[in-house]
């Protein structure tokens, strides 16, 4: 990458099906446009985003996460977003102990209805991981052979 | 002591129990020893130096049949029975705890209530060596919290002892041993030790009894109790529990309220 070209980061989004996905399908059909960085995956609900595959994308080469379903009390199987939030919760307080980035994990509630905020919030995240640059940092570990930094030293 | 040992040559000799766990001299300091017969109680001892956490043995399928069983337990071991049973991991009806307590008489407790009346007396302490690694972790920046992590963490070379050695950790396959797809390399690596540990601790949150058995089994010394008593003290005034008093009402992260912090989510 040359010096005058802008750093392009890679998202992977973890949406619900009912709720954020059928909103990022609105956005489309809305014809909003918005950052083309992100790669949605879908899931049956908020619930069943493991916190490992927020891990592994970032081992897997992401520089930023997206994660987004229902908003509280509109969960399609009634209380998989709250369960959700409170693994959030626990998850950030971990992550944060351990020295990982936090900043690089955007949660969100976007419902069916909310195209625009579904593009105001890659707008946003994209700009603001753009800012953070490249999560080498955690690359490197995943990829020490090739990479170094066995003990964290690059 | 004595008492103790009559007590346990009794129970077995009537029959009431099958096994009592308890411990016994060891070459540096006391093990597990497991009694089946009037005998072997004459070994037992109990006192501060033992610091096994024998809840461990009493979910194990090899040692717990149909019959009843009998632990001498610790406070912290007191602690991991009432969590264990709140998961629904125990029944009264196969289990006698046996404790010595601190004036040196024999309590035994048939009832989980008992238990938890008699644990709720003492407070949950912060050991020194704990508080210190903890003071020097709130001073560093995040970068050097991932610094120091990675440098502790490259010590670790997955003998799993931490899991082993954790009354909790009881599922009978765990997620290290699944393989398709293998979400967590077995071989130690940096990226796969860390994963690991974030693992450990997302499954222990709200569950951790702080009894420090995965520190203390730990061969290379990685403060890993850290972590997950850390988790506990953060999580319990936030989700409504008090730590080292398991009450049976569903675990922090299988129940929620609807005022949960959101404050992070956009």
């Amino acid at each position: 990458m040359s010096s005058n070209t802008v750093f392009e980061p890679k998202i992977i989004a973890f949406v619900c099906n009912w709720c954020t996905y059928a909103g990022a399908d609105l956005t489309g059909t809305s014809r909003l446009k918005y950052a083309t960085n992100v790669k949605i995956v879908r899931f049956p609900c908020t619930g069943r985003i493991d916190f490992l595959l927020l891990l592994k994308s970032f081992a897997q080469g992401a520089d930023g996460v997206i994660v987004s379903g229902c908003h509280p009390n509109d969960c399609h199987y009634t209380s998989g977003n709250f369960h959700a939030r409170r693994r959030w919760i626990a998850f950030r307080a971990i992550l944060d102990l351990m020295g990982v980035d936090i900043r690089r994990i955007q949660y969100s509630w976007v419902s069916a209805a909310e195209g625009s905020k579904w593009a105001d919030l890659v707008n946003n995240t994209v700009s603001e991981i753009r800012a953070l640059g490249p999560y080498t940092e955690y690359q490197q570990v995943a990829d020490y052979l090739e990479k170094g930094g066995y003990n964290g030293e690059a | 002591m004595e008492k103790l040992r009559g007590r346990a040559a009794a129970l077995l000799a009537d029959g009431s129990v099958a096994l009592i766990i308890g411990y016994e001299e060891g070459t540096k300091r006391p093990r597990p020893l497991f009694c089946r017969n009037s005998e072997s109680t004459k070994k037992l001892i109990f006192d501060s130096r033992c610091i096994n956490n024998l809840a461990v043995y009493i979910t194990k399928k090899e040692l717990v049949g149909k019959d009843r069983i009998a632990v001498t337990a610790s406070i912290s071991t007191l602690r991991s029975i009432l969590q264990l049973y709140v998961e629904n991991q125990l029944s009264e009806e196969k289990l006698l705890v046996l404790t010595v307590d601190l004036n040196g008489e024999l309590r035994e407790f048939v009832t989980f209530d008992e238990i938890s009346a008699y644990v709720a007396q003492f407070e949950l302490k912060r050991g020194e060596r704990e508080q210190e690694i903890l003071s020097k972790i709130e001073g560093m920046n995040r970068e050097e919290r991932w610094k120091f992590w990675l440098g502790e963490m490259s010590h670790c070379f997955k003998c799993y002892a931490c899991r082993s050695a954790c009354p909790l950790c009881y599922c009978s396959k765990c997620v290290v041993e699944v393989n398709r797809p293998q979400w967590i390399n077995p071989w130690p690596a940096p990226l796969a030790n860390m994963e690991w540990h974030i693992n450990r601790a997302m499954h222990m949150v709200g569950r951790c009894t702080a009894c420090g058995a995965c520190g203390d089994a730990c061969p290379v010394g990685i403060p890993i109790d850290l972590i997950t008593r850390k988790m506990m003290k953060d999580m319990a005034p936030e989700f409504g529990y008090i730590p080292g008093q398991p009450a049976k009402q569903g675990n922090a992260l299988s129940s929620w309220k609807l005022d949960d912090r959101e404050q992070f989510i956009r």
